[in-house]
């Protein structure tokens, strides 16, 4: 059971304060959203940091929950998908990891590209552009959760789509919130 | 008209559109799983209170946080307010949340209504 000594050090050495990996829902969200705010609240977290805070969880997780492919590997069907969150001195850190078919890597990439390469202006800008002609999708998203989280975050998204098989890839993403109050 | 009173939940905002007593507000927090449903009643609402209107309305927006997909909603529901004479919107900020600021004075560029913008 060495894995759970394991897995709990590597916990510690990133800096994880919260980490929940399964099936994402509307229910799961609120729950880790709550749980999240009592860390928050507890640790005395300055208002303005934990709104930013909270408002970047909840569009991650709510990419999750409509984004998020099916795994399908032979027999198995999966939506396990992981969400993550980290507290430095400096900073929070929101992660989270989903699969993704190989097909949608491209247009999502192209997608944070273009909002990395914008600055405050440009990121208010294309929001107001996207809110204006957008229509909510089937999926009940707007299409500006990314853009959002730039927003809140005040710094470039990071992003990773490592390999998972020939269909797949896991799209790894990572939002910085300062903890340092201007 | 009938009265539209939706309680609040930990995803879903309070909601009171009352005609008779001149109150119209939306407050708390918006995030629910669908947006499109939980407004619709909403717009529907608003529809109805434009063919029949106060001389004036004062329409209070006091969110305490609202997600992406909402605002695409509470767009679309300050559009359909657009069109009723008498409208003025008082929108309301924690005084320390300024993003909430900027998000109504972004609204407040969307929309041909005044604003006024109030901190509690």
């Amino acid at each position: 059971m060495n894995f759970i000594y394991d897995l709990h050090r590597t916990m510690m050495s990133q800096n994880l304060i919260l980490v929940y990996q399964g099936d994402f829902t509307q229910e799961s969200t609120k729950s880790i959203l709550s749980m999240a705010e009592r860390n928050l609240d507890s640790s005395g977290e300055d208002s303005s940091i934990k709104r930013k805070v909270f408002n970047v969880m909840v569009e991650a997780l709510q990419n999750i929950v409509k984004h998020s492919d099916e795994l399908v590997d032979g027999q198995t069907r999966s939506h396990a998908a992981i969400f993550l969150i980290g507290k430095e001195s400096n900073r929070y850190s929101i992660m989270s990891g989903n699969p993704v078919r190989k097909s949608n890597v491209e247009r999502l990439k192209k997608n944070l590209e273009h909002i990395n390469g914008l600055d405050k202006d440009g990121l208010k800008e294309l929001y107001k552009e996207i809110i204006k002609n957008t229509t909510i999708s089937e999926k009940g998203g707007a299409g500006l959760g990314f853009v959002d989280m730039a927003r809140k975050s005040g710094g470039k998204l990071q992003f990773e789509f490592p390999e998972m098989n020939a269909d797949y890839c896991f799209f790894c993403l990572k939002v910085n919130v300062p903890r340092d109050t201007e | 008209m009938e009265i539209l009173n939706l309680e609040g939940t930990e995803d879903t905002p309070k909601i009171i559109l009352d005609k008779k007593n001149g109150i119209f507000e939306i407050s708390g927090r918006s995030l629910p799983e669908d947006s499109a449903e939980f407004y619709r009643p909403v717009l529907e609402w608003i529809e109805q209170y434009g063919e029949q209107a106060n001389p004036s309305t004062d329409f209070v927006f006091k969110l305490e946080y609202f997600n992406t997909a909402s605002s695409k909603l509470i767009l679309d529901v300050l559009s359909a307010l657009e069109d009723i004479k008498g409208m003025k919107i008082l929108w309301y900020f924690h005084e320390d949340d300024e993003d909430m600021e900027e998000a109504g004075q972004e609204f407040s560029e969307l929309v041909e209504i005044p604003f006024e913008f109030k901190t509690y």
